[in-house]
């Protein structure tokens, strides 16, 4: 319980200050938002003077900056609006932050969900084949064959694909999320086009990605086979199949649960390069668009919402995994 | 030991005595600190074929720079590998050699590479070991800071810091780009620590009263250069991805010549990737990228066994042959 408090406390202390980089950040942009947005609506507004007071009002309805406060107050009212799930609107879009991101969000999540799922099953099997066939050629050839992937960054797969397979074949669509003109519905045609579209971005991701999982695997494997419990196992009259799954498999796998963590922060951030590769609209899509048309509330709003989710996902996976693994203790250890 | 012989036949006196201690001291240990890791690095295929493409790179980034002139406009546009005299790998839609801007964006990278594993691995071998070893508050304070680190998501992060504060020199750009590598590794090093630090001969010397750095320097580190090692050049593979992405999106300020920034060209340029003519185009900075990550994946894949005792002990020759042999 003592443990569940800790860890959440520090994940609100890293939304905190993830929240207070961004804005500490963002002042510190050349330029600065408020000059950006006064330039900007000097353009809109051709002729037309804004006066201090308005573009001040402006601000604040647009990222909740008051420029005329002292800095920590400007903090402060940052930090109370977006915990009442005020975003800000965006400059480029002239729509509230919060709808771009619930509208692009879910994209995101499909294709992260589905890519580390696929990641993890198809390196923890691989692996543990390769262990337990150690030595044969299909050890040494899925070795090389999965240091070699490895080796491949992820958005050199995904142009790759895209050149090959999308531009030069024409097999699968090179970019959007479904193909343009379909009315969103639950029909098979419709989510054939998600599918469709969603192929190769997934597929960078997993097939550069098992690799390392793979490996890891192997590794951890046969290091347990290789251990004495395993040996009163067999000896004791344990069924094969037990001992693979349950002794072997069990332990080789919980390792693996740092790799799983930071590749959770991993894909999230690579979604920002693939999404635009693919110009798939995800978060990472958004992301990149106000980053390059200096959306300032935009960026803040899809920076802090990754994080967030990020958060939330390794929070739940460090809760769960202390469930799966007893040897886990929150016990500190004595001090020198 | 024949040397040992000579010293014998060549009269005895004292001076000659410790001279021939002296250069034996010196020969142990470049046996040990320098031929026997060769030894080592070189009977393992991985480690080989990795060190090999890491000093291909290296001499390119060097020696290669001064070979071969930078790119220039104004060359036979789009001219295939070895189709026209003078550019082997062909040019690209502007007449700029290819193999020149490869070979150019060399040396940038290199740097951008040592400078983010150095600071990455650095910070987390600080924070790690303190942390792991000295236990309590200490290590719940650097604990959480490393959480937190860990959970940020590096790639938003590193494009608002490089949005921000524009840095040109490749040397800041590798370290922004490792803004949050170390935070992992800071984290395996301390669980290795943890480990370590309650075995007897670290007991040993703490009983002895020996000084906080003196434990850390002398018992736990050495412990834990394997994972150091591995993580060095992980870092440095992360640091090639982040660079490349983020060029070929046009984020990092175009300074000097980077792979990123071909295939950029390649792929937004008119008609490059319409025709299976121009495929070299395309594919020749991704054989760059993807070979230099692979040799850094083997090197790091194969160097476990160059910490491991046993295997050290076969192919170290200061170790004579009473030594027990690996089965």
């Amino acid at each position: 319980m003592r443990y569940i408090v800790r860890r959440v406390g520090q994940s609100i202390l890293t939304v905190l200050s993830v929240v207070v980089l961004t804005f500490l950040l963002v002042r510190a942009m050349p330029g600065g938002p408020v000059d950006y947005l006064r330039a900007k609506l000097m353009q809109s507004r051709t002729g037309n003077q804004i006066s201090m007071s308005e573009l001040q009002s402006l601000a604040a309805e647009y990222m909740n900056i008051h420029p005329g406060e002292p800095i920590w107050m400007q903090l402060w009212y940052y930090i109370s609006s977006l915990a009442q799930g005020d975003l800000g609107r965006s400059i480029w879009y002239g729509e509230p932050v919060a709808d771009i991101i619930l509208q692009s969000a879910p994209w995101t999540l499909f294709l992260l969900t589905t890519s580390i799922i696929l990641t993890f099953a198809i390196g923890i099997v691989l692996g543990a084949v390769m262990a337990y066939k150690e030595g044969s050629w299909f050890d040494n050839g899925s070795t090389v064959v999965s240091m070699f992937l490895n080796s491949v960054p992820y958005f050199i797969a995904a142009l790759l694909f895209v050149y090959v397979v999308s531009i030069q074949l024409s097999l699968l669509p090179a970019s959007g999320n479904v193909a343009s003109g379909m009315e969103a519905s639950f029909s098979v045609a419709y989510i054939g086009s998600i599918i469709e579209h969603s192929i190769l971005p997934i597929l960078s991701l997993v097939i550069t990605g098992f690799g390392g999982i793979s490996l890891g695997m192997r590794g951890n494997a046969i290091k347990e086979i290789g251990e004495e419990y395993i040996r009163v196992a067999h000896l004791r009259g344990v069924s094969g199949r037990r001992i693979a799954t349950r002794y072997v498999g069990r332990n080789a796998v919980l390792p693996l649960y740092t790799q799983f963590m930071i590749s959770i922060g991993f894909m999230f951030g690579g979604s920002v390069i693939l999404e635009q590769i693919f110009a798939y609209p995800g978060l990472g899509y958004y992301l990149l668009t106000a980053i390059n048309a200096r959306d300032y509330p935009l960026m803040m709003g899809i920076f802090i919402t990754i994080t967030v989710a990020v958060v939330i996902c390794i929070l739940f996976a460090d809760l769960t995994y202390s469930k799966v693994d007893p040897r886990v203790s929150s016990g500190s250890g004595e001090s020198y | 030991m024949s040397e040992a012989n000579d010293t014998f036949t060549g009269g005895s006196s004292i001076e000659r005595e410790s001279a021939r201690s002296q250069s034996d001291l010196y020969r142990e240990r470049l046996d040990r600190y320098v031929l026997t890791p060769f030894r080592v690095v070189w009977s393992d295929w991985r480690t080989r074929l990795g060190t090999l493409i890491i000093l291909f790179y290296i001499f390119v980034g060097t020696v290669g720079v001064r070979l071969v002139d930078p790119p220039e406009v104004g060359g036979p546009r789009l001219a295939g590998i070895f189709e026209a005299s003078g550019y082997p790998l062909g040019t690209n839609n502007l007449g700029e050699s290819l193999m020149a801007s490869l070979v150019h964006a060399t040396p940038p990278m290199l740097k951008m590479i040592l400078a983010g594993a150095v600071f990455a691995t650095a910070i987390a071998v600080v924070l790690g070991t303190v942390s792991g070893y000295k236990g309590g508050t200490v290590d719940a304070v650097i604990s959480t800071i490393v959480d937190i680190a860990m959970t940020i998501p590096g790639l938003p992060l590193i494009i608002l810091i490089v949005v921000t504060f524009e840095p040109s020199s490749p040397y800041l750009i590798g370290i922004v780009l490792s803004i949050n590598g170390w935070a992992g590794l800071a984290r395996n090093i301390r669980s290795q620590v943890l480990e370590l630090r309650d075995n007897s001969y670290v007991e040993a010397s703490r009983i002895m009263g020996r000084s906080l750095s003196g434990i850390i320097f002398d018992d736990i580190l050495p412990n834990i250069m394997p994972f150091v090692l591995i993580s060095f050049v992980n870092t440095a593979r992360a640091v090639i991805f982040g660079s490349v992405a983020l060029y070929y999106l046009g984020i990092l300020p175009v300074s000097f010549n980077n792979w990123g920034i071909m295939l950029n060209r390649a792929y937004s340029t008119g008609g490059a990737i319409y025709s299976w003519d121009s495929v070299y185009w395309v594919v020749l900075p991704m054989v760059t990228i993807v070979m230099l990550s692979f040799g850094l994946v083997l090197f790091s894949q194969g160097t476990e066994r160059l910490f491991n005792p046993r295997i050290r002990a076969r192919h170290a020759e200061t170790i004579d042959d009473t030594t027990p042999m690996e089965k």
